[in-house]
């Protein structure tokens, strides 16, 4: 097998999608101009020619009605927002019309809508290029929301979301995009709503959500070295989220640190605590405790960002509590720095 | 209720006159069959017999959404969609009961949706806002002002991808031409070259608001113009000059690959939501709009047209009463079916492939 990157991960699904299925096209702002969003559309516009992968007027609102319109009657688009917070634009479409035209149907259409959309940290990229914003999606009924964090996990979920009837949104942290591993050459579906245990482990149980699935596994590392056993769990799928995974690995574990990428008031962090203090209560050794954005618009400076955004170290210092346990001595740890681009694998 | 209810079998126009010889004959238009003014008559009066029996039956409070009436309107969307000839895909407001029964006649469903049974259009879910028949080119109508435009053009782009032969209609009232969304829609179409049709349904109002409170341009026509559509107006308040336009506005756009803006003044008969007038809040003239309006009613024209095509009184006494009796049953059907179970609530939230 060989080695491929998530950027090249999201670019073959669409590829090997767009080549199976000839109603699949590719189209939002800057899609196939020269950034070609983190190098995901790369050289498909070459390949499938200028109908099946295209650029838009900055007209976010339109152009998601148009994908509507244009899933509705017999094609399958994927639009592209390089930044999610572009994607509040869309937001009256996606919530108004794409989340309820099934159900307002009583079932009689279907809505074959691929949305994706960057989230995550450059750096200084301040409040309006740097928020997630799951929850705000999470919170329709109708729309299936996706947040792969291994390449491997993101063709396989892509092709699925392309392939499924319903609108998908896929959330794609750009640090991700460097992680590399191994991916099957071959067009495969990883299903929607199905999570997957990262790191098995005895101790605590670590649910994380994109990006810091990655911290998750640093901390990991760390606590290791202290005799703590850590789970990592990725829903990978926040809509329809596979529950019983979950359940079943806090109810093993008994403690639970939920390492979300995005605000915690009103995140989607709050609807896993909810979970699993509903489903886990007997079994819990200490209370819950999530991990997110600090509640502020997003600074710009690095000294402040730094604050802002939560780490593997983060994590280490809340299980750390969470066990008792003294605060290590982190001085010698080699913490993520985007100044040294992440490889991966997971 | 002083309601501009049509009268069904008495005699609208039999004045023998040299003058109303005249009148009746200024009124057939060339290029439409007597065959095609019959239709455009039976389309118009299904939707006003339709809506009447809404204003009638509604103090049941049976039909629980509110309503908001195509009636004095209806020339519109029915001269859009028989100009299509059933090909059209048909994107519409909230107002949309004459463009549903316009492009589907199928009151069964429609009245089903609007007494929230599971016959109707969404099994009661949708309503009278979203009223929905995809296999009859009747998407879901959208219930926030300009939602649907866009994806008309979407549809248009499929349409035109997997050339199904389908024109692409987005339905709208001026109040919609506020909205960003239409002027992206608009440049969008435009420059994506795709056949659409934007038909603005211009009553005038945005609830009841009117125009000059809203928009600074003198002319909505003028201001669409420079996009590269190809646009038309028409304040003929008559179907079959709705028809005929939208006829050649269709086949133009085909032709040219681009955009049609079709303005079409119009005249809501009532209040913006319910079934009642609205004389008493005084945002209009009444005795101007009867004038202008409300007396050249286009149901009551198109009457008066096949009279002067030689259609006899008594035939079309017949087909009035064909269509009394079709939204009488549907209505009745409606009454006896049945209302979607509990268990219906969650289903259908996502597609299930068959």
């Amino acid at each position: 097998m060989r080695k491929l990157d998530y950027s090249g991960a999201i670019r073959e699904a669409m590829s090997q999608e767009m080549e199976r299925d000839e109603r699949v096209f590719v189209y939002g702002i800057g899609v196939p101009t020269f950034s070609k969003i983190f190098g995901t559309t790369n050289g498909l516009q070459e390949k499938f020619g200028p109908e099946r992968c295209f650029d838009t007027p900055i007209s976010e609102d339109a152009m998601t009605g148009f994908g509507l319109g244009a899933a509705i009657r017999g094609l399958r688009p994927i639009h592209v927002h390089i930044r999610v917070d572009f994607m509040l634009l869309a937001t009256n479409q996606l919530v108004n019309m794409v989340s309820n035209y099934i159900y307002s149907t009583g079932g009689k259409l279907s809505v074959p809508l691929v949305v994706r959309a960057v989230i995550g940290r450059g750096w200084g990229q301040g409040a309006q290029h740097s928020k997630s914003l799951f929850s705000n999606f999470t919170h329709i009924p109708g729309l299936k929301v996706i947040a792969p964090t291994t390449p491997a996990d993101a063709k396989g979920m892509l092709t699925a979301a392309i392939r499924d009837d319903n609108p998908v949104i896929c959330f794609e942290h750009r640090w991700l995009y460097w992680a590399e591993e191994d991916v099957p050459e071959e067009p495969y579906e990883t299903p929607l709503g199905v999570g997957r245990i990262l790191r098995p482990g005895k101790d605590v149980t670590i649910v994380g959500l994109s990006w810091m699935n990655v911290e998750a596994r640093l901390a990991a590392d760390i606590l290791a070295r202290r005799g703590v056993s850590v789970e990592i769990v990725d829903p990978r799928t926040l809509v329809p989220l596979d529950e019983k995974l979950i359940v079943e690995s806090v109810a093993r574990t008994g403690r639970c640190v939920i390492a979300d990428c995005d605000w915690v008031n009103s995140g989607f962090s709050a609807e896993l605590s909810a979970l699993v203090n509903e489903k886990c209560f007997g079994r819990l050794k200490t209370p819950v405790r999530r991990i997110g954005f600090a509640h502020t618009p997003c600074p710009t400076v690095r000294e402040l960002e730094n604050e802002f955004y939560p780490n593997a170290k983060t994590i280490v210092r809340n299980v750390e509590e969470m066990l008792g346990l003294e605060p290590a001595n982190l001085d010698s740890e080699d913490f993520f720095s985007h100044e040294r681009r992440f490889r991966g694998p997971f | 209720m002083s309601l501009p209810l049509t009268t069904v079998g008495s005699s609208l126009f039999l004045d023998e006159t040299q003058k109303a010889k005249k009148y009746l004959m200024s009124l057939v238009s060339e290029g439409v069959s007597q065959a095609v003014s019959t239709g455009l008559y039976k389309s118009l009066f299904l939707a006003r017999r339709s809506e009447e029996y809404i204003v009638k039956h509604y103090p049941e409070n049976q039909m629980r959404s509110p309503m908001h009436m195509s009636m004095g309107q209806e020339f519109v969307s029915v001269g859009v969609c028989s100009a299509l000839e059933g090909k059209g895909d048909i994107f519409a407001s909230y107002r949309s009961h004459a463009a549903f029964l316009a492009q589907t006649h199928d009151t069964d469903r429609f009245f089903a949706e609007l007494y929230g049974r599971m016959s109707g259009t969404g099994e009661g879910k949708g309503g009278s806002m979203h009223l929905a028949a995809p296999d009859s080119g009747h998407l879901l109508s959208s219930g926030v002002v300009a939602t649907q435009i866009p994806v008309a053009i979407g549809a248009a782009f499929a349409n035109a991808r997997l050339r199904t032969g389908r024109t692409a209609v987005a339905f709208f009232g001026d109040g919609a031409t506020d909205a960003g969304v239409f002027w992206e829609s608009v440049n969008a179409a435009s420059l994506f070259r795709l056949p659409v049709m934007f038909v603005c349904e211009d009553n005038g109002y945005a609830v009841d608001t009117p125009r000059a409170a809203r928009q600074t341009f003198e002319s909505l026509t003028e201001a669409v113009r420079p996009f590269g559509c190809d646009v038309y107006e028409d304040d003929s308040g008559d179907v079959e000059s709705v028809y005929l336009l939208a006829r050649r506005a269709a086949e133009t756009a085909r032709s040219k690959r681009r955009p049609a803006f079709l303005n079409i003044k119009c005249c809501r008969f009532l209040e913006h939501v319910g079934t009642g007038e609205d004389w008493h809040w005084g945002y209009r003239d009444k005795e101007a709009t009867v004038r202008d309006w409300i007396a050249r009613d286009a149901v009551i024209t198109q009457r008066r047209r096949l009279l002067a095509l030689g259609v006899a009184e008594q035939e079309i006494v017949a087909l009035e009463g064909e269509v009394e009796s079709i939204v009488r049953r549907s209505v009745e059907r409606a009454v006896a079916a049945a209302i979607p179970g509990p268990e219906r609530l969650y289903a259908g939230v996502f597609h299930a492939k068959a």
